[in-house]
Parts: structure tokens; C-alpha cells; sequence
């Protein structure tokens, strides 16, 4: 096959499927599967394993997204914050830790639910395709970081502009054309979760108690608007 | 003011002979399902004892309820706003499986299945989350009984500041006492388990007070199960949600009385509406401890008041729950009568469950000494009461004895009363002397009689008209919805997608 047709299949029609489907099946989920929104939690169950794999685990991926989130939104500031080398010293070390902190609590978060049988009742095939999923990225990611350095200033120059063309309806894979395979693996794998992600628990994302620090103490619901 | 409703209850703990009907009645209904097996909204404790789930009165351990602060705020013990943001991945003070029990079954298939051998075959205990052979560390009313025993009744946390004499003297051998504790969610209107919620599940219904886990805003944050100090909101370890009581609010709104208070055999639960000021809330649980039964009484308005009447129509409260209010057995057990207590009020949760404590048994604690019953000495005297009043105060009286000590000198006065009445042999005027010192008139001790030994199901249970057609109205039209309902597909609690 043309490489580029399979380019064109990887890079434009497979983020858009995944795109589509994410968009289309969370909001279907919520408004007909309400009650399945949960983040399942299996705490109840296993309590001390628990603290060491779901905290790292969380920590890490949280820093991690938001740092390819704001790569991808506003990646001249990035570049700027860069141009200083200890300051990308510093970005690029931090970013690699909390990658391997992922790592390390995502392993954990496996090992727990292999060994644990009260807590294997509690997973399902869906949770161990994500885990899959999740190991893999996440040891792509940091594959890149280390045989590829200087990934926040080449995110910034090279998968912003390809992402910012896709979400403009314009897609443009000209971007991508020296991406090495670990870097192409690691976008198409990111498209799959997303395109995943609405089957999962991740749903839970989406629903993150963000009402609670401001709303009053006590909640009261009376039959009309009162 | 702000005049309120609330659907409040009264156990009878003199008359509760721990028999566990409320609890299976309750369990029958309600959590016989998967991931609720171990859940009990309704259990009968026996106390002293260390209850369900294990020693759940330790806040040092369990970290429930509110806490003043110094700077005279009321903050959440376990996951205040500041301290969830950090511990929303991992809650540091939710309690699991093992502080309650793992639920189990017996393998029954095996009597029928086993290969032929030599010895009969057993049904071996296995349990109900992964279907493993257990070996059986705790159930349910695992120390039902068992009071006076080193492992349970030792670790009582009511058994604080009481002294070593009490101590033994509770514990003593063929002469050791305890009680039954009934126990379901209080419904309280500063509920602890609302204001941890980081989801907004879960709520207070305006109309009747009934707290309730909204089960499709649950996200399985866990803050309930650890903010309740009372242990009353349980973690379904299969639908991934909590659960708690819901008062069988389906059959209240039928005017039906909830199943653990129907079932009640010893008639010792009563339900009515009670009306309070839900502006005086937070003034009232910030009170000092020993303020705290007081305070939480004096919010509890008066149904006859015009002035409350006034505000209360004001407030959208219909005729009928006012009419119910002022017929409310509870309001005469609490406000009236002054004999039924909030339990653990210490917690800043203001329960409305309030228990009347027990005088039971009716002989006195005198160590080295037999006490002789006769006409002059029919009843102890309560400050010699076999359960310590230290005891009984830590459970009702946030550890004053106050409130405790005038709940049991009223009934003891009743009990004179009535026994003057009714059999003649201890003469009228020390019964008279007793119900004075107890601040108890004749009239009022026949009422407390009557409502506690003769009462008929309608005289326990006052449930107002629960209005759910004006709850509909606000939705759509009611003679649209009615083509709606009844007829269809009713989706099970499944777990994830």
C-alpha cells in the first residue's frame, strides 16, 4: 500500500473517527447511562495497595496531560518559556518523572488488580484493554522523552500545528512527515484511547467534582425551584 | 424563621428487645443484592459493645462528623473543601470491607454435587464477593450479646471517663447489663455525609427532611462513607455508589410506615413530623457540647404557636403536615415530655432520631450488697442505675448527665405513678413527691404511659400526606404523567457500562 494513503488513514480518517466517537458516545452515555458514570473506585476492598498505586498513578497522568494540553494550546509560550536551556532542563526532567510516575502507578494499579482477588471481581475486560492501552502509551511517551529529547519545544513546532489543523477541519499531516515511528505510534495510540475512552471507567474525567468548592454547605431539593 | 419539616423519629429503648425483625425487615427489601450484602441500614447493636461497623463511635479512628475549629468554624473532619482536593484519589479515612465484615454464603451445591467418599459432604462457608472458601472473622451482630466480654464490650468508646468501680460493675459475672441500640441513618438536618459529597449527590428533601444518595450524580468519591459519624452511608462495592437509608420513602409516600418501624416487634419506634427553624441551623451546631441537646431542642418549634403556624404557611408547609406535626408522637417524646435524646450530638450533625434511654433492669447497682424489693424500694434509684448515667451521657448527652438524668427520673416518676394507680401499694403521696421532683404532672405521666405501653399503630406512626402529585406538577402535567408510569422497563444497578 501507498504509504501515504496509510498516513492518510492513521493521521486524518482514524483522529476523526476516534474524535467522532469520543463526542458522540460521552454525551449518549450521560444522558442514557447516567448511572454508569462512576469512577468505580475499589477502595473499599483493598485499602493500603491502594494508596500506593492509585495516587502516583493519578498524580502523574494528571501533570502529564496537562502538560501535552498546554503544549497544544498555546505552544509560542512554550517555546518562549524554553528559549532559556535551564528552563527546558527543567521542564523536560519534571515531565519525564512525572511520566515514569505514571508508569510506575499504572504498573502498580495492575499488579494490584492481578493479585488481589476481591479486587479482580471488580475488574472487567474493558478495565484490562485500558490498562494495556495506558502501559503502552505511557512507555512510548517515555521512549520519546528519552531517545527524542527536547519534546516540549518539537511538540510545540510540530504536533500543535498538525493537532491545531485537524480541530480546524483542515487537517494537514505535511507536519508529521519526519515524526519518527515511536512519535507517530504514540499519536495514533492517543487518538485510540480517546476514540476508547467513552466505553471506560475514564468517563469519570468528566464528571470531577468541580461545583463542591464553591456551592453551599448543604444541599436541599424541594419538589419546585425554591 | 424559616419553618421546616421533617420527618423524625423516636426509638423506645426500654421496650427494644434486640430481635433484629427491623434489620431483616429492612435487609428483605432493600440491600439483598449484590455489593449491598454487608450493608445494614437498619442493625440492632447491643451496648456496651463495639457495634457496626467496628468501633464506629471512634472518631480518632474514623474521623466522622464535624469538628469546631478554633477559629469557630464548623469544618468536616474526615475531607473538609480544603483537604479533598489532595485525597480525592485516595480517601484517607474510608473505612473498608474488613471494619465491616465480607459478606458469604454457604456452598449448599456441594451436598448434592460431591463425589462419593467416605466422609459426609459439608457446605463450606465461601464468600459472597469472589466466591473463595473464607474463614469467618466477623458478620453481622458478631457481638449480639456479648456484652461484658474483654474483646467486645471493652471497646466500647461510650465506656470513656467512666471510673474502674463502673467499669467492673458492668462487666461484673452473673450480674454484668447491657441494652439494645437500634440503629438507622438519622436523617439529620446539618447531615455530614450532604456536605462532604464533592458530586452534590446527595441531598436533603425540603419537604420532608428524608436524606437521599442521588444514585446517577454518585461518582464513587467515597467522602460520605467516611464524613458520616454514624457509619450510615455504605459503599455498594459492586454498582461502584453509595447507599444509604432512604426512610422506605416509597412507602411513606403511601402513606405506609417504614418497614423496620412496621415490623418492630416490641413497638418501640415512633414517626412523626416535627417542625423546626432551618435558620437557626448553623448557630445551633457550633453550640459548646454541653449547650448542644438544648440548643438542638430549642430548634424544634412549636405546631401550636400561631406565629409558627403563620410562618409555616408562609413557607409552603400544607395544612395536613401541620396538622400531622401537631399530632406528632415525637414532638411529645422530645419537646414536650423532654425524655427522648439525639444520639452522639456531640458529632454536629443534629440527628432527628432521637432515643428515649433505658431504665432497664429495673434492680440497682449496689457492689457487696443485696437489695430487697419491697413497696418503698419497687424502683432504684436512678443514680445507682445498673448502666452507669456516664454511660448512657456519653451516648445521649454529648457526655453530660444532664439530659439523661431527667429522661430517667421522669420515667421512673411514671412508673411510681402508675403503680400507685394501678396496683395501690406504694402510697399516693411519695408517688406524687417522685412525679414533683421529676417535674412530671399526673397528666403528663398518663400520657407518657399510654403512649408508650398502649399505643396503637396511628398513635406510633402520624405520617402526613407526603404530596408527591405537587412534586409531579412541577414536571408536567400529572394526567400526562399518569399515562406514563406503571407499565415497563425498569433497568437494574449495573455496574460501569
Amino acid at each position: 500500500m501507498d504509504p501515504r494513503v496509510l498516513d492518510q488513514f492513521l493521521f486524518i480518517a482514524l483522529p476523526y473517527v476516534c474524535l467522532f466517537t469520543f463526542f458522540l458516545m460521552t454525551i449518549y452515555r450521560y444522558r442514557t447511562e447516567k448511572f454508569s458514570y462512576s469512577s468505580l473506585s475499589s477502595q473499599f476492598l483493598e485499602n493500603r495497595q491502594h494508596f500506593f498505586a492509585v495516587v502516583p498513578f493519578h498524580y502523574g497522568i494528571l501533570a502529564i496531560t496537562l502538560g501535552h494540553f498546554i503544549a497544544f494550546l498555546i505552544p509560542k509560550t512554550v517555546l518562549a518559556w524554553n528559549s532559556h536551556p535551564l528552563r527546558l532542563y527543567i521542564l523536560e526532567l519534571s515531565a519525564l518523572a512525572f511520566g515514569l510516575l505514571t508508569l510506575i502507578g499504572l504498573i502498580s494499579i495492575v499488579m494490584r488488580r492481578g493479585s488481589i482477588s476481591k479486587v479482580r471481581q471488580v475488574t472487567t475486560t474493558t478495565d484490562w484493554i485500558l490498562f494495556v492501552l495506558l502501559i503502552v502509551q505511557t512507555a512510548l511517551g517515555i521512549s520519546i522523552a528519552v531517545i527524542y529529547p527536547w519534546g516540549s519545544s518539537w511538540f510545540a513546532t510540530i504536533l500543535s500545528p498538525y493537532l491545531w489543523s485537524i480541530f480546524l477541519l483542515n487537517p494537514d499531516i505535511s507536519y508529521l512527515a519526519a515524526s519518527p515511528l515511536l512519535v507517530k505510534s504514540h499519536i495514533v495510540l492517543a487518538f485510540l484511547i480517546i476514540g476508547f475512552f467513552p466505553f471506560t471507567r475514564l468517563v469519570h474525567l468528566l464528571v470531577v467534582p468541580n461545583p463542591y468548592l464553591w456551592r453551599k454547605v448543604q444541599v436541599v431539593r424541594w419538589y419546585g425551584n425554591k | 424563621m424559616q419553618v421546616r419539616s421533617q420527618v423524625s423519629m423516636v426509638f423506645h429503648l426500654d421496650k427494644c428487645i434486640g430481635c433484629h425483625t427491623c434489620s431483616i425487615a429492612c435487609k428483605n427489601i432493600w440491600t439483598d443484592r449484590k455489593g449491598a450484602e454487608y450493608m445494614w441500614w437498619n442493625n440492632v447493636e447491643t451496648k456496651p459493645g463495639t457495634g457496626f461497623p467496628t468501633k464506629w463511635e471512634d472518631q480518632e479512628k474514623y474521623k466522622g462528623g464535624f469538628e469546631l475549629a478554633e477559629n469557630g468554624k464548623l469544618n468536616i473532619k474526615s475531607t473538609s473543601k480544603t483537604k479533598i482536593v489532595p485525597n480525592i484519589f485516595h480517601n484517607p479515612h474510608m473505612p473498608t470491607m474488613d471494619d465491616y465484615y465480607e459478606p458469604w454464603t454457604y456452598d449448599y451445591q456441594n451436598l448434592f454435587n460431591a463425589p462419593e467418599g467416605s466422609v459426609q459432604p459439608t457446605a463450606k462457608p465461601i464468600s459472597m464477593i469472589d466466591g473463595k472458601d473464607i474463614d469467618i472473622q466477623a458478620g453481622p451482630n458478631w457481638d449480639d450479646d456479648l456484652s461484658g466480654s474483654p474483646i467486645y464490650a471493652e471497646n466500647d468508646a461510650n465506656l470513656e471517663g467512666l471510673t474502674e468501680r463502673q467499669r467492673h460493675e458492668l462487666s461484673a459475672i452473673e450480674r454484668l447489663v447491657f441494652f439494645y441500640f437500634p440503629r438507622i441513618c438519622n436523617h439529620c438536618l446539618n447531615p455530614c455525609c450532604v456536605a462532604s459529597c464533592p458530586s452534590g449527590a446527595l441531598y436533603k428533601r425540603g419537604e420532608d427532611g428524608i436524606v437521599l444518595i442521588d444514585q446517577k450524580r454518585c461518582r464513587a468519591w467515597r467522602s460520605c462513607v467516611a464524613a458520616c459519624p454514624y457509619k450510615k452511608t455504605y459503599f455498594n462495592w459492586f454498582t461502584g455508589k453509595s447507599e444509604k437509608c432512604i426512610l422506605c420513602f416509597p412507602r411513606l409516600e403511601t402513606g405506609q410506615a417504614p418497614a423496620c418501624f412496621h415490623s418492630c416487634v416490641g413497638r418501640i419506634r415512633y414517626l412523626g413530623v416535627l417542625l423546626y427553624d432551618a435558620d437557626r441551623l448553623e448557630e445551633v451546631a457550633k453550640l459548646p457540647d454541653e449547650e448542644l441537646v438544648e440548643g438542638h431542642r430549642s430548634m424544634i418549634l412549636d405546631p401550636f404557636d400561631p406565629q409558627v403556624i403563620a410562618e409555616a404557611r408562609k413557607n409552603g408547609i400544607s395544612e395536613a403536615v401541620l396538622e400531622a406535626a401537631q399530632n406528632s408522637p415525637v414532638y411529645k417524646f422530645v419537646k414536650v415530655w423532654k425524655i427522648a435524646l439525639p444520639p452522639h450530638i456531640e458529632y454536629r450533625t443534629l440527628p432527628m432520631l432521637f432515643y428515649v434511654p433505658p431504665m432497664s433492669p429495673v434492680q440497682a447497682s449496689k457492689p457487696e450488697d443485696t437489695i430487697k424489693h419491697n413497696s418503698d424500694n419497687l424502683f432504684h434509684d436512678i443514680n445507682d442505675s445498673r448502666v452507669p448515667m456516664k454511660f448512657l451521657a456519653n451516648l445521649f448527652g454529648a457526655g453530660h448527665e444532664g439530659g439523661v438524668r431527667y429522661a430517667l427520673a421522669k420515667q421512673k416518676a411514671v412508673r411510681w405513678h402508675r403503680r400507685a394507680e394501678t396496683v395501690g401499694d406504694v402510697d399516693r403521696e411519695t408517688a406524687d413527691r417522685i412525679l414533683r421532683e421529676a417535674n412530671c404532672s399526673r397528666e403528663e405521666a398518663d400520657a407518657i404511659y399510654e403512649l408508650t405501653t398502649l399505643c396503637k399503630f396511628e398513635d406510633r406512626f402520624v405520617i402526613p400526606p407526603m404530596h408527591r402529585e405537587q412534586a409531579i406538577e412541577m414536571m408536567k402535567d400529572p394526567y400526562e404523567h399518569k399515562t406514563e408510569v406503571g407499565f415497563g422497563f425498569v433497568s437494574g444497578p449495573a455496574r460501569g457500562l
